[in-house]
Formats: structure tokens, sequence, C-alpha cells
């Protein structure tokens, strides 16, 4: 009993508030958009709203009873529950129906479960256990490949169900990485990649010239000895070293030119030609000059230089025709409204038709017609962006800025390496899922079907996120309990 | 200790997370707030707005018979993108046509180079102007082709099969129009020419919309708001012409076999009674789906049928100038009431005569005898009145105010206050052409000496002819000849420079003619009028035959001007043709069958079909 009165006393009210908000919101939302002009009432079971709801009330359930657990017990099963959850994810590799294409599901009678939800938690206890003890060290080679494996075994599972959005969630472990010591450089590297293969991408279908090579790889290596010179400038002030870059490359450029008054080349050539020159050149500074750093840039620049040149393959060979069409929607390669653009356009007809005000709860015209598929799933927040306008999109963004603040208040204030590595998951995922799903509806991302945290319909993904934040309540309310 | 400093990611990780947030605040406020082009696609997307057509309005004559009314016709209209599994053939057997004619009209509306505003997603009209029978197969099963809609619309029918060309047609409109006027869609009617072009904005109406909701696969889902935002249609304004349907068709029968045109207008109101120009075509070929061949027909007919002579065709208006000029030359003091000139008949120079009189003759003489030598001398001591000064300049001053005293009858420009559709403005040679044409001194009173008796470069319509005799009969101003019954139309009052003095001795002259002259054979029993004939020579082969005038000369009722193409003489046809019609509108009958048979039996153009 006395454990009971101590979590009451000790539970983090707020998030539990902005859990509420955004359940319910999420549930108007879902109502709005599955409404049907003969529908009448928000709990007509055969309905979504009403369904969502049975949904809600099962997530409060499930969000009490993980709170009476003893704290304890999340770290001493971490690694039994991630094992239990990689099990289920191979069963359902081998058990799930196809649907849509994507074999995910477990269907039990009625009810049907996607175990990729509950991955997510699983691998959050795992990595926070695994980091957490005694002597992890994460520059530490031994220490890295497990950590390595934890995410990406479920990564690959999942990917393997055809489910590859729940899969690149894995990707947002980098963040609480990089709070728990991975050398910032990573992201940044992660970031200079994704502009990298965006620019070869979008400007390889520009050519320059005849047989002359494409605006893509130019734009890329000039993009890398970019970098290169702002690193040398700002970083290292090595002015003299930069001012050598420069005279180079010009004196590259000059060659080419004039050569290319009498006998045609290929441009692409020149630009690899220039970026390796350039690494070379900074392999000898760092030998010369002993300056370590400069190997490192000279690999960096080798790596962009060689992954640039590869980006057009790995788009056309790695990328499923579907998802390299969601890329060229995105990019303005393509317009295509009636085709793989559909949803994104009329996404953004349904959210651009909303004005300040918004139409009016159940007004959408939008989404009440069903123009914009998954709308109460992946697309919920057109709903919103119709019915409630700006000032209501702008409210439920807040919200979730609020939630996501607050939870990084609640992990840097933990004592256990364990809770705030685990706090630091949670965070990174719910951020995760609203940038992408956010940014896909707004037309600024690629078309990645992931649910909005709390807010889409399905039983499956509102239990895993209501499991994942409140296994950290309930983590977050023992530090007050060891006080008493 | 690497705890601490690793403690301030959290910084960085919150400014990312709160950067990504505002990014998609400020993406929110582009697409919600600063593009409109959004709500636009909402609204085609999910309300289909089903336009409501205004029945058009009707066209009445000036004692209320009606002559345009409209018969309800059906588009079959399609929207591409919502065409889902169509049985082509089922759908080609219900509306009677073939596949072949079906996969034609498709790549026709395809065809963004034929069909300029083509989209998937917006009505097209793929059949036009169907009639009741045309589509009562189709109709019960219209819901078996999704994407194939009905659109109700509304032919013009005619009462008469006559005055084609003061009532003009309708027609889908011009990619032009559509440009310059937004209340037009690609395959809406509007009026092409005659009044129905110049009152298009009230006859029309108002367009109502019927706004439905439509979800994602085209399917209704019902009334958007209960109706509440629907328009309805606002039915056109019906139209009131000045024209006289009896005096008209009476006019259109006595022109049958001949080119040519008739003008009557009441002078006291510039109301025309009549505007008839032959040949002419039945109004009714130009609606519904033979349009477009019987169109085509008449385009190529050689005696272009579609022009309207009327207002469009310009003569020389010879000795039916000569009761203008009698008033200017008075006007500016070259002759006065007893100026008389002599004449030597055929041996006249440098103009001679085509008439037998003695002389000299005065002003009522010249008139009655139609003498050209006369005219020519007073036309000259006009011009000539302060001889012709330095480098002609006292000359060419005098020619000048001759030139606005002309014009000021409503010769040389067209009426541009008036709702007649398509006029052309005549010619009043200036000052400006003889200098281009002879140089600045190279040309005198005996250079210009045809002008003196309607000739050389005078060109006129029949309208300016027959508003010419409004002025004269009104004695000194004319209001603007128009169509439209209404009192509005009547203030458009404009004074000739001719004092209202001088009006009687033409009038008197031109009574003679009808008295002792050339019109006397043609004069209507107990009733004195006014006019002049005239018998023009032209390149084109026989004379044109001319006649204008008015009636009764003691209170003017109408005013004519008639034009017979190549017929010869003005007295043998122009004159009867518009005595007839007078004495049809000041006596509700024609009593002189006689004549009237005559006319009506002749041809005086072989080409001309006789209606």
């Amino acid at each position: 009993m006395s454990k009971n009165v101590s979590i009451k006393y000790a539970l983090d009210w707020t998030t539990v508030a902005y859990f509420v908000l955004l359940v319910f919101m999420g549930w108007i939302s879902i109502y709005g958009a599955s409404y049907d002009f003969d529908q009448t009432s928000i709990l007509d079971w055969d309905q979504r709203a009403g369904k969502q709801f049975v949904w809600i009330l099962t997530a409060f359930g499930i969000g009490g009873m993980l709170l009476l657990v003893d704290y304890k017990m999340y770290n001493f099963f971490a690694y039994i529950i991630y094992a239990a959850v990689i099990l289920l994810l191979i069963v359902t590799i081998f058990v799930a129906p196809d649907i849509k294409g994507s074999r995910s599901w477990l269907v039990l009678g009625p009810v049907s479960f996607q175990p990729a939800e509950l991955a997510k938690m699983a691998t959050a206890l795992a990595l926070s256990r695994f980091m957490s003890a005694y002597n992890y060290r994460i520059k530490n080679w031994k220490d890295l490949i497990p950590l390595m494996m934890f995410i990406l075994l479920p990564f690959t599972l999942i990917i393997l169900q055809k489910e590859t959005g729940s899969a690149l969630v894995f990707l947002a472990f980098t963040l609480m990485l990089y709070r728990e010591g991975m050398n910032g450089i990573i992201l940044l590297l992660g970031v200079f990649a994704i502009l990298l293969f965006v620019v070869v991408i979008k400007y390889s279908i520009i050519p320059i010239g005849i047989e002359q090579g494409t605006l893509g790889i130019l734009l890329a290596s000039a993009l890398i000895l970019l970098v290169q010179l702002g690193y040398a400038l700002f970083f290292s002030k090595h002015r003299r070293d930069a001012l050598i870059l420069l005279a180079g490359v010009a004196g590259v450029v000059v060659i080419a030119v004039v050569v290319n008054i009498w006998y045609k080349i290929n441009f692409n050539y020149v630009a690899v030609f220039a970026v390796l020159a350039s690494s070379v050149y900074w392999s000898f500074v760092a030998l010369f000059k002993r300056f370590k750093k400069y190997w490192m840039l000279a690999a960096i620049s080798f790596g962009a230089i060689l992954f640039s040149y590869s980006a057009d393959y790995l788009f056309e060979k790695v990328l499923e025709p579907h998802q390299q069409i969601r890329i060229k929607v995105l990019l303005n390669m393509e317009d295509d409204p009636t085709g793989a653009g559909y949803n994104v356009n009329q996404s953004k007809i349904a959210i651009g038709s909303g004005g300040l005000w918004g139409k009016g709860f159940l007004n959408g015209t939008q989404t009440k017609l069903k123009y914009v598929p998954e709308q109460d799933t992946d697309f919920i927040f057109c709903t919103v962006g119709e019915e409630h306008g700006f000032w209501g999109s702008t409210l439920v963004l807040v919200v979730y800025w609020l939630l996501l603040m607050r939870l990084l208040r609640i992990a840097e204030r933990q004592r256990e390496s364990f809770n705030r590595i685990y706090a630091y998951c949670v965070t990174s995922i719910f951020f995760f899922h609203l940038m992408i799903n956010i940014g896909m509806v707004l037309g600024i991302m690629p078309v990645i079907g992931i649910p909005l945290p709390f807010f889409s319909y399905g039983g499956s993904s509102l239990w895993g996120f209501t499991i994942l934040l409140f296994i950290l309540l309930r983590l977050d309310a023992s530090r007050l309990e060891r006080m008493h | 200790m690497i705890n601490d400093t690793l403690q301030n990611r959290r910084f960085v990780i919150a400014g990312v997370i709160t950067a990504i947030v505002l990014l998609y605040i400020v993406r929110l406020f582009s697409l919600q707030i600063l593009d409109d082009r959004y709500k636009e696609g909402a609204d085609s997307n999910a309300f289909l707005k089903k336009t409501q057509y205004p029945p058009r309005g009707l066209i009445y004559d000036r004692n209320n018979t009606l002559l345009v009314y409209n018969k309800p016709a059906y588009d079959i209209t399609l929207i591409m993108r919502e065409i889902r599994d169509l049985d082509t053939l089922s759908f080609c057997r219900a509306l009677n046509i073939d596949k072949k004619f079906f996969i034609k009209r498709i790549a026709e509306i395809k065809d963004r180079k034929r069909n300029y505003g083509y989209s998937s997603y917006t009505p097209q009209v793929f059949m036009t102007q169907l009639s009741i029978e045309d589509i009562a197969t189709i109709q019960q099963s219209m819901y078996k082709y999704p994407g194939f809609y009905i659109q109700n619309r509304t032919l013009r029918e005619y009462a008469f099969p006559h005055a084609a060309h003061v009532l003009g047609s309708i027609g889908e409109v011009s990619q032009k129009r559509i440009e310059s006027d937004s209340y037009y869609k690609s395959g809406d009617y509007a009026g092409r020419d005659g009044v129905e072009y110049t009152y298009e904005k009230s006859l029309r109406g108002e367009k109502g919309v019927e706004i439905l909701l439509r979800d994602a696969k085209g399917r209704i889902k019902g009334k958007y708001e209960d109706g509440r935002m629907d328009v309805a249609p606002k039915a056109g304004s019906n139209l009131i012409l000045t024209i006289d349907i009896q005096l008209q068709v009476l006019a259109e029968k006595l022109l049958d076999g001949k080119i040519g045109s008739v003008v009557a207008i009441e002078p006291k109101t510039g109301e025309i009674l009549a505007l008839v120009s032959n040949p002419t075509f039945n109004p009714a070929l130009l609606v519904g789906r033979q349009r477009s061949k019987n169109y085509a027909e008449l385009v190529r007919d050689p005696t272009k049928p579609l022009m309207n002579r009327a207002t469009q065709a310009q003569y020389s208006p010879g000795s039916t100038f000569k009761p203008i000029q009698a008033l200017v030359t008075l006007e500016l003091g070259g002759i006065n009431e007893h100026t008389r000139f002599s004449c030597s008949g055929k041996g006249s120079t440098p103009i001679k005569c085509t008439h037998s009189h003695g002389s000299p003759v005065d002003l009522l003489n010249a008139i009655e005898q139609s003498c050209n030598p006369y005219f020519w001398q007073a036309f000259r001591s006009t011009i000539e009145k302060d001889g012709y000064g330095e480098k002609n300049k006292n000359f060419k001053h005098s020619f000048d105010q001759w030139r606005e005293a002309v014009l000021s009858f409503g010769f040389g420009h067209k009426f541009e206050d008036s709702d007649v559709y398509e006029q052309t403005r005549g010619n009043i040679p200036s000052e400006k052409f003889y200098n281009r044409y002879f140089g600045e001194t190279g040309w005198r009173a005996m250079t210009i000496r045809s002008l003196s008796i309607g000739q050389g470069e005078i060109l006129a319509t029949p309208l300016q002819l027959a508003n010419s005799m409004a002025a004269i009969a009104n004695e000194g101003f004319y209001i603007t000849p128009h169509l439209n019954k209404n009192d509005t139309m009547q203030k458009r009052i404009h004074t000739v420079m001719v004092d209202k003095k001088h009006f009687p001795i033409v009038n008197e002259g031109m009574w003679r003619v009808f008295e002792f002259g050339t019109g006397r054979r043609t004069k209507i029993p107990d009733v004195s009028m006014c006019g002049k004939t005239g018998t023009v020579q032209n390149n084109h082969g026989k004379d044109h035959s001319l006649f204008v005038g008015f009636a009764p000369r003691e209170n003017p009722k109408i005013a004519i001007a008639v034009v017979v193409e190549n017929a010869g003489f003005g007295a043998t046809w122009a004159a009867p043709i518009s005595s007839l019609l007078m004495e049809q509108y000041l006596n509700g009958k024609v009593a002189r069958t006689e004549m009237y048979d005559h006319i009506i039996m002749s041809t005086t153009n072989s080409d001309v079909k006789k209606r």
C-alpha cells in the first residue's frame, strides 16, 4: 500500500497530462477523419473512433499496470524481454498474413497486433541495460559491436517484415548515443550524407553538354571541397592550407576548361579527380605537419566522393521502385498528383485549405470525403490541419514540443544511467516519429509510413507508445522512492 | 567528469527538436496562410459544382409579338477522371452513335491543341444540343456510365423564319471570349451577332450553381450544406425590339430574288422598324447540332447571305445624296432658295444631266428633276465661296465646312452609341485624303466634282441613308438609330449643322419628286410623301437602284432607305419597294396588289435563291 501512495506522489503528472491531452486530441481527430455523413455517435463501436476509445481505455489500463511493477524489474528483465520480442519478430515473419505487402501483423482471432511496436521498447530496455553496465565504454570496439547488434537485429527483422518505416525508427537511437558520448561528427556525417544524396539524385538528371557529365556530381564535389575549406579555415585555422587547396582546385578547373575547348572531356571525372587530389593533399599535410585531424578530413573526403559517385547506383539498385518514386516526388523531380504524389498532394490540399482557423470540427471536406488515404492513421495530422487550421496544428505541435522538453528534463534528472539512457531512447523515438510523420504530411519528408504517437488510429501503436512512456514514468518515480 | 561535458549535449538535442518544430510551424504557416492554391484545390476536389443554366431572355417585336423563345436541349458532358469501367458499346447504342464517333470525340476532347482548357478534372462537352428524343434512352441508364452527365441547356426557337441579321445567333463561346470574360466557361453559349450579341449580358441572365459533395471515388454524397450555398439561376431579361415584324417580313418578301437592303426608321424616336438584308437565311438554321454545317454552307454561298448589307455594305448614294447636298449648300451660303443655274441637259459640262427639263432651274426643280449640273454648281459655289486663297487655304477651309456639315447627318462614321451590330463607317473623304492623293495644292473643286452628285469617294450604308432621311423629316436632328425599344435610347439626340429654316424648301422638293418627278408612279394615294430616287453607276454591272424618303410629309412616321443592287433605275425597283413598305406601315395593309405582285414575282439577280 505504501508503494502505491508514493507512486501517486512521485509520478510526473505533467507528462501524464500531456499524454492524456494528446490521446484525447487524437481520438477527436480520428472521429473527424472517419466521420461519415450518416454516422452520428463518437462512441459507435463499429466505427474507428469508437474502437480507438476502446484502445485508449486499455492503454490507460496498461499504463496503470506498468506503474505498479517494481522499477528494478525493468532493468532485471531487460534482456529477457528483448529476447522474447526478437523471437516474436522472427515468428511473425513466418506466420503473419500478407497485408498490403507487409508481413508484420500477428492475427489472433479478432485482434491483430504488430510486434514491431514492442521492439522499440525492448531494444530501448536492452540498450539501457547494456550501456549502463559498470565497465561499458562507448569508444571501446568490444562494446560497440554488441551495441550495434542490439539495434541491427530488430532492424533487420522488421525490414524482413517489409515494414521499412518501422525499421527506420531504430535510427533514432543515434540521438541517444550522441548524448551518451558518441562522436558528434557521426551525426553531422549522417546529415552530410543525406545532403550529398539529395544533391546527386536531384541534379543527376541535368546533363552538362553532351556526354560531359551531370550537374549532380559537380555540385557534390563542390560541397565536399567547401567542407574541406571550411574545416581548414574555421576549425584548424590553417589559412595557408586552405589557400593552397583553393589554388589547386582553381588550377584544375582552368586546365579542364581550356582543354575542353579542343577536346570535349567529362567534367565528372574532373570533379572526382579534384576531390581525390585534395584527399591526397590533406594526407600529405597530415603526414608532414603531424596534424592528425587532417587524416580524418582526407578519409571523409574520400568516402564522400565515393558515396556521391555511387549514390545513383544505390538509389536505383537498393531502393524499391515505390521508394524511388516517393523520393523523386519529394524532390520535385516528378509530378504525379494522381499516382505516387497523390497522398502528399491531397494532404497538402487538405492542410492548406484549413487556413488560419480551419473549417471547424467535422467540417473538413477533404478528409471527410476520403481524399487523403490513411487519413486516420499515418495522415491523421491532415484532419487537424483542415478542421482546426493553423492555430490547431500549431497547438498540437506545441504540445508535442512541451512533452519532448519534459522528457528531456526527466532524462537529465535521473541518477541511474539505466534510467537516463532509457529516457533518451523514449525521447529519441517520439521525436523521430514526430519529425518523419508530420514532415511527410507537410511534404518535406519522403512518405515513410509510421504513425504519429498517441494520435494515429490503431491499438498496437498506441499501446506501444504508452508502454514506452509509462515504463519511463515508473523509472522516474523511483527517484523519489529511494529518498523515502 | 566526462558526464559533465556530455550533459551539455542535451542543449544540442533540445535545440534540434525545437528547430524542427519551428520549421514545421513555418511550413504550416506557408501552406495554410500564405498559399491560396490549396484552397482552390480543395474546392474542386470535394465540390462538384453543377452549373444551372438560366433560361435566356425572350425577344419580342415592337407590338409584343414573340419572335424568339427557348426550347430545352441537352448536352452530354463527361469528367475524364471519373469514367470507370465504361461499357462503350452499350453507351454508344444508348446514344445512337457509332463507336468510331465515340473514339474520335474522346480523342478530340483530350487534344489540348484543339481543346485548349482540357483537364481531366473538369466537365467536358461530349455531345451537344441533343433533343429530348435523343437522350430519352440514355437518361434512365445514366447511372451505368459514371463520369458522364446530362446537362440541361436551352436552345433558341424562332417564331418567324425572318430577321436573321437583326436577331443574330448564339453559339459556343470562343477561347478568346472565355479569357476576357470570367463569366464564361468552356462549352457555354453566348450571342455571336445581332442583338443576341449586343444584349448578351441582359439576355443571358445569371448562371446558378448547385454544389454537391463528392468523395474521392467521385460518388455524390449529397448537397453541400443542404443546398444553402447553392445559387439559383437568374432568368435572362426579355428584350423588346423596335422592329415591326409585319414590316420586316414584307420587306424580306419584297427583296426576295434581289440583292439589296431595306432600313426603315421612325424619325421621331430613331427606332428601327425594319432592317433587312437580302439574301438572308432562316435563323433556325444556326441552332443546334446543324449549326456548324449550315454555317459553313452560308459562308461558302457567293451571294454572302451572312453579310448584313443594311449596315455593312457601303454604296455611293448618288442622287439620294442630293437632298443633303441641297441642305448643306444652303446652310453654307453656296446657294439660296432662289438661286438658279443653267442646265444644258446631256451637253452639260463637266457633269451631264440625265434628265430632260427646262433651263435655268431653281432648287425645287433641281431636286424634283435630279438635275446634276445644278448640284455641281451649287457644290462648287459653296467650296469656292471664298476663292482658293494662298495655297488653296480658303478653298480647303470651305471644303472642311462642307464635310463637317455632311458628317453631322450621320455619314462617314459608325453610330457608336447605337446597339446595331457590325456597322461600317462609310466614307466622306477628307482634306487629308485628297492632299495625300493629289498633293497639297493639287486638287480643286473640279477635281472632286463627283462629290456634288453623291458619287466618287462618297460611300454610305443604307442605315446611314435612312438615318439622313429621319434627320430631314425631323427638320434638323436625328436620334441614334437603334433596335432596343426602351426610352433611354431616345435620349441620344444629334443635331445636324443645318439651320431649321432651310428644311422646308428641300422638303417641298422631295415632295415634288412624288408629285411630279421620278417617284410619281409609286405614290401612295392620299398620302403626301417625300423622297428621292437614285440610280448609281458601279463597277459590278447594272446600276444600283436606290430610294430614300419619308412619309407622311406633315407628320413623318417612317423614314426609309432601299437599295437594290444591279437592278437598274431607282424609280423602277427601290421606289416601289419603299412605297409598298410605307403603305404597309402607315395603312396596316398593302392595297396596291398589282405593284406588290410585280415586285414579288421579279428577280433581279439570278444567283439569289428564291425563298
